[in-house]
């Protein structure tokens, strides 16, 4: 009995020793120079986070930045609860939201994205070009048929099948999805008024795939329909997409120059960067673009972590933009960057 | 010695010190209590639960009220939300795939238990239950891959020309359908239905079958109208624990599913799940009302499955005052 009792009180200190072990060395670790930020939000730019806040980590060993991928929409929510040091989201914050949150939370592009059509249709490889009003036919469940001579018009000489058409779209709530009918309520005020724009809506037509791997597949396997996904996806894994008509008149196919060129044509930029580059109305600007954000507070009130997010900022506006497009991203305009490198000097 | 005696008094709550200690180093007044708190603890979370569904839901509750489980439209943009399409794209993938699952699980279990013999059933039982422990996503790749082709080039034609007549197969077909997302979980909850239901009927007693047979009845005679019978309540339990993983099944269901929140009465069209509506939209859901109507189809499901429980115990109840009467 006195051997149990023992062993019991032995147990207890052996674990009240490894406590006090545990919280010293918590204590401890800020003072050794360690800068630990904490981000979450947007999965669309991940890839290219990933790499830049462990090529950072590599360059400063002594800041760590830790980044979930939890969607924008908990990004945003983190970042108005102030429960993360930054947030990352694929479309800006509301002004609604914005008066939610505690301080005043700044938007930094990062890099710039697209979304393309995609399609399948029997017997057709070449390119199909798109017109807005073709495209917001479609979505809208308006033009039914790939022989639809809105779609013969704009592609002549292609056999177009007389087929219906079969629509898809995403079924999770995406940024994809948010830039991909911001651009459809631009060029079709019936899509503004039935619609409307989220990142998830009440699509009128339509079957929902799950990811951009969800629509992907859908397509492949299902003959006449068209989807959309994000050029990235569509890069990687080598699907045919097709081109689309921007209101400069141009049929412009995406790739990471056109990309770019959408975000350069952009005529008076916002100071606050909130703002919709979809339908942009440059000679080589792609339609369906966009920025995403890092989402900054401007008051920080830790200095260590005040100047490693305005050091990254500026690192990630200069030498980080050198690595987006080895991850198929498009990298910020010139005009962008400096102007956001004047902001950068606004966080206090 | 003292102060440890008194810290573990103090958990046990004893009457009388010595008689306790006595029993505490038998285990009982331990045991007892540890277990105690372990069972209080699972009512504990139901109760959590059950109020934070409800509490998260407030938004949605105090705008549509009732309306909500009977609304048709869903529209984060208009942030105008009713659950019907997905309460019924849940029922009804969850009927199906007990109509599939039921007599091929329950057809099964009879053969392993009763017909096959001693090592191809248990050979079988242990393949049976390793596909239990397969993941969702799993079949969700083999639904994508395999059978949705499989439904929309083979099965759909056939079932057009004999049954078109009826509304459930009419309509075009792209294969992704209410049929698909029913057919994926008969195959998912097939394992768990064949390995409960064989327990069951093997755990028949012998006598039952001895003095069915002495009585002159075949063989299949014994199994259908006396081991079967006998085992009914553990079946029953079976199938309503199938369901339970049928009407709460995510990943391969809205893999398949169409995801489209429309009520088709057709079995050939999309639809869309509950479960799979919430997972697919909450990362991205902004608005608080938008999470807030989700939460809210999180609660209509945790009642679906409450009451679908309850049901089952009270069938098992009804069946077995039958049987012994």
């Amino acid at each position: 009995m006195k051997r149990v009792l023992l062993i019991l009180t032995l147990a207890l200190l052996c674990i009240s020793c490894v406590d006090s072990d545990t919280s010293r060395t918590n204590a401890a670790a800020p003072q050794a120079g360690q800068v630990l930020i904490n981000g979450a939000g947007a999965t669309f730019p991940t890839p290219i986070y990933s790499k830049w806040f462990s090529e950072y980590h590599r360059k400063f060993s002594n800041i760590q930045i830790n980044y979930q991928s939890i969607g924008s929409g908990g990004g945003i929510r983190q970042m108005i609860e102030g429960t993360v040091d930054f947030g990352a989201t694929d479309g800006p914050m509301t002004d609604e939201q914005l008066q939610q949150a505690k301080t005043k939370i700044l938007h930094f592009p990062t890099v710039l994205g697209a979304v393309v059509p995609a399609y399948n249709i029997a017997g057709v490889t070449q390119d199909i070009n798109f017109t807005p009003e073709a495209l917001a036919g479609i979505f809208l469940g308006k033009i039914t048929k790939w022989s639809d001579p809105e779609l013969k018009k704009a592609n002549p000489g292609i056999n177009l099948p007389d087929q219906n058409i079969v629509v898809i779209h995403r079924s999770d709530g995406s940024g994809t999805t948010y830039v991909w009918v911001d651009y459809l309520s631009k060029v079709s005020p019936e899509w503004k008024s039935k619609v409307g724009v989220n990142t998830s809506v009440n699509w009128p037509v339509g079957l929902g795939g799950k990811g951009n791997e969800g629509v992907a597949g859908l397509v492949k396997q299902t003959p006449n329909s068209i989807g959309y996904v994000e050029l990235i996806y569509a890069v990687q894994n080598k699907m045919g997409y097709g081109k689309v008509r921007n209101p400069v008149g141009a049929m412009i196919k995406a790739d990471l120059a056109s990309v770019t060129a959408a975000a350069a044509s952009m005529k008076n930029m916002p100071a606050d960067f909130r703002v919709s580059i979809t339908n942009a109305a440059g000679k080589d600007a792609y339609p369906i673009s966009s920025f995403t954000w890092l989402l900054i507070p401007s008051k920080i009130q830790d200095a260590a972590k005040k100047k490693a997010l305005t050091e990254f900022l500026q690192w990630m506006l200069t030498d980080g933009q050198n690595m987006v497009e080895a991850l198929s991203y498009a990298r910020l305009p010139k005009e962008v960057v400096a102007m956001e490198q004047k902001t950068i000097a606004g966080i206090q | 010695m003292r102060s440890s005696s008194t810290i573990v008094a103090q958990a046990g709550a004893p009457r009388r010190a010595r008689t306790f200690r006595q029993r505490l180093f038998h285990g009982d007044q331990i045991a007892h209590a540890v277990t105690f708190i372990f069972a209080a603890s699972i009512i504990l979370i139901t109760a959590l639960l059950f109020y934070e569904l409800y509490s998260g839901a407030g938004l949605t509750r105090q705008k549509f009220g009732w309306s909500f489980l009977m609304g048709r439209i869903w529209d984060p943009v208009a942030l105008e939300f009713g659950a019907l399409p997905f309460i019924y794209g849940t029922l009804v993938t969850s009927a199906v795939a007990l109509i599939i699952g039921v007599p091929l699980g329950v057809g099964a279990a009879i053969f392993l238990a009763e017909l096959a013999p001693i090592g191809v059933s248990s050979g079988l039982a242990f393949i049976i239950e390793l596909l239990a422990a397969v993941p969702s996503v799993i079949y969700g790749l083999l639904a994508i891959f395999t059978l949705v082709p499989f439904l929309r080039d083979d099965v759909t034609p056939v079932l057009q020309s004999t049954l078109g007549f009826l509304p459930f197969f009419q309509g075009v077909s792209y294969g992704v359908s209410l049929l698909a997302g029913g057919s994926i979980l008969a195959i998912m909850i097939l394992p768990f239905i064949i390995s409960i239901s064989r327990e069951v009927l093997l755990a028949v007693p012998q006598d039952q079958r001895e003095a069915s047979l002495a009585l002159g009845a075949t063989r299949w005679e014994t199994t259908w109208n006396v081991v079967v019978p006998y085992a009914k309540a553990g079946i029953i339990g079976s199938i309503f624990l199938a369901l339970a993983r049928a009407l709460g099944e995510t990943m391969a269901v809205t893999m398949v599913i169409g995801n489209d929140p429309k009520i088709n009465l057709s079995l050939l069209g999309p639809g869309y799940s509950i479960a799979a509506a919430i997972a697919n939209e909450f990362t991205e859901a902004t608005s608080d009302m938008h999470i807030s109507a989700l939460i809210e189809l999180g609660f209509v499901l945790f009642c679906i499955t409450i009451v679908v429980n309850a049901v089952a115990r009270l069938l098992i109840l009804t069946t077995t005052r039958r049987a012994k009467a």
